[in-house]
């Protein structure tokens, strides 16, 4: 899914695209038959395009990059060119079932009002992102003592469009913080093997290289 | 349909244009209280209409703009204002869909307007010809539509004062719209565009051969003014960046100024030239009335101030295009329309297309605007179930 928050950002994106597939598979699991769907940052319309093949969906999409956008209105999808950070602003309260935010959220300028807009136009909201708590991630911080160069956060400190990295942990608190629940979590390990459901926190945290949450809006908004 | 008459009648330029005439039983009511009878349309069509008549398509002109969308003008002799977009094999495809293209009502290529005759004076109408809105244009748009047996286009597609009809068009007859593409335009007229327009009328007006509107009468055109006009709004429709790169401060045919108020820099000589070139081809007259058309456009007004309320429920498939150096009708004026759209949860797709050409770049040869629109036909005649060759499937 490419996606950058500004138009200086490096041409390349956020996360290598063949190995982002995964997820796409698991977000569109989650995705309830025939939903209408935001897609926020949807590159080349890939994870639309499956919605409406194997879930019907009536999907949307956003996307920064002219050519994204171009390549989805040419397989036919309704796709508007725009930013996380400043457009899902103009989005009406409840406008859709479920708003995805897929390799994305590390991109964006503010994080948290990207993540209390989604959950504001959808009841729902599917995140996936690099967990920044990886255990190699760590490694290399801790003993090589230098910003951490991964397979799946493939930049150096200088040139990457990843400006707010976060842990599963953060962000399971931030959605606490948002007054929302996580209705489903899923971490992979380097091979792509999901981690165990009932293996606790610290073990997704350490061994997770990347996550998908499913979220519902709590009752009250904070 | 006995009220229709249909006739090529000659023109005083020289040329035919295919024309429909309304007859006084089916007159225009416009917005401001008037009344147009008899109406004639003057119309092009290309590519033919299959047995569903589900292929038609509407082209709505710009302001200065007609019926001439693709081929040879015959007025001008020069090539149809979209013929980067029409034709065979191009995204509005004469082998695959019906296009139709009129002279908007007020306009002087064939369609009653300000030179038109008023039938109670038998003189032409000059300034009182009834002031039109774009609304108007559409009703008259609507009424060929009806004389060529369509019920439902396929799509209306058109920049500037074409887009602010194709915005109407998806308002007033939302049924009957397939897909829309509102290009380089705006849901209202701002301030700035008002501004501009009164500016250029202002320039006729104060032309001594304007003669209060009457100069037809008395053999006289107000050239001077109308350049004018023509000179200050050219500006409007280029970037910054486009005339720089084109004319800098390149002299005309001369290597140091004349200290003079001759055309010393390129500049000047070609907006001279653009004012000259369109006084031979457009009526003073309906220049103040489809600039003011424009003026008096704010499709949320009619709705309640609310943009939104204008495309409720609409089940038309809308492409919005915007270009990053339009300062005319800036990307800003098409995100308005995305977001009522949005917020009515209307299929819409958004594109800015780079291009530094300014307003102008939507008739132009821009190769990802090409491939957006290609994309944008292609996708809505597949749910439409429109064959390549333009049979319903």
């Amino acid at each position: 899914m490419n996606y950058t928050p500004a138009a200086d950002a490096p041409e390349r994106p956020a996360q290598p695209l063949e190995q982002s597939r995964l997820d796409l598979a698991v977000i569109a699991e989650m995705v309830a038959p025939g939903a209408r769907v935001l897609d926020v940052g949807c590159g080349d319309g890939a994870l639309l395009q499956l919605l409406a093949q194997k879930k019907g969906v009536d999907g949307r999409g956003v996307e920064l990059s002219q050519r994204g956008v171009n390549e989805c209105v040419a397989k036919g999808l309704s796709v508007i060119q725009g930013d996380a950070d400043t457009d899902l602003s103009d989005y009406p309260d409840d406008g859709f079932d479920y708003v995805i935010l897929s390799q994305t959220l590390q991109a964006t300028r503010r994080p948290r009002a990207a993540l209390a807009n989604m959950l504001r136009i959808g009841r729902r909201a599917i995140i996936s992102f690099p967990n920044f708590g990886y255990w190699r991630v760590r490694a290399q911080l801790a003993f090589g003592g230098r910003m951490p160069v991964t397979g799946r956060l493939d930049y150096h400190w200088h040139d990457t469009p990843n400006i707010h990295l976060c842990t599963i942990r953060d962000f399971v608190e931030i959605v606490d913080e948002l007054g929302a629940h996580i209705e489903r979590g899923v971490a992979f390990d380097r091979a792509g093997a999901p981690i165990r459901f009932s293996a606790p926190w610290w073990v997704w945290n350490l061994f997770g290289e990347q996550a998908v949450f499913l979220l519902e809006r709590g009752d009250q908004r904070r | 349909m006995s009220v229709l008459s249909e006739a090529r009648p000659a023109c005083g330029e020289g040329f035919a244009p295919k024309t429909v005439v309304f007859q006084p039983d089916r007159p225009l009511l416009t917005d401001g209280g008037g009344r147009i009878a008899p109406l004639t349309i003057a119309y092009e069509t290309r590519g033919t209409l299959n047995a569903a008549r589900s292929n038609a398509i509407l082209l709505c002109h710009a302001l200065t703009g007609d019926q001439y969308a693709a081929g040879v003008n015959p007025v001008t002799g020069k090539p149809g204002w979209w013929e980067a977009m029409v034709g065979p094999g191009k995204p509005f495809d004469t082998d695959r869909y019906f296009l139709i293209c009129s002279n908007v009502v007020g306009g002087c290529m064939g369609t009653t307007g300000p030179a038109s005759i008023n039938p109670t004076t038998g003189k032409p109408y000059g300034v009182d010809f009834p002031v039109v809105t774009i609304r108007d244009m559409v009703r008259a748009q609507a009424m060929l539509i009806d004389h060529l047996g369509i019920d439902t286009l396929f799509c209306v597609a058109g920049g500037s004062m074409g887009g602010m009809q194709v915005l109407q068009w998806a308002a007033s007859y939302p049924e009957r719209v397939f897909s829309a593409m509102p290009i380089a335009t705006a849901a209202k007229h701002s301030a700035q565009n008002i501004a501009f327009h009164e500016v250029g009328r202002q320039a006729v007006m104060a032309d001594p051969d304007w003669r209060s509107g009457r100069y037809q009468e008395q053999g006289v055109r107000p050239e001077k003014g109308l350049a004018v006009a023509r000179m200050s709004a050219h500006i409007t429709y280029l970037s910054e960046a486009a005339l720089q790169r084109k004319f800098g401060r390149k002299l005309q045919d001369r290597s140091a100024p004349t200290f003079s108020f001759d055309a010393d820099f390129q500049v000047e000589n070609y907006l001279r030239y653009q004012g000259l070139a369109f006084v031979e081809r457009f009526d003073a007259n309906s220049y103040l009335f489809v600039t003011r058309a424009c003026d008096y456009f704010d499709l949320a007004a009619d709705y309640g101030g609310s943009l939104a309320m204008a495309f409720k429920d609409t089940k038309t498939r809308f492409c919005v295009v915007s270009f990053t150096s339009d300062w005319l009708y800036p990307t800003s004026d098409s995100r308005a329309i995305v977001h009522a759209l949005n917020a009515g949860g209307a299929s819409v797709s958004f594109v800015e297309i780079e291009s530094d050409k300014g307003h102008d770049a939507f008739l132009l040869h821009e190769p990802m605007f090409i491939a957006t629109t290609r994309g944008f036909l292609d996708s809505a005649a597949d749910a439409r179930g429109l064959a390549p060759d333009g049979t319903s499937k």
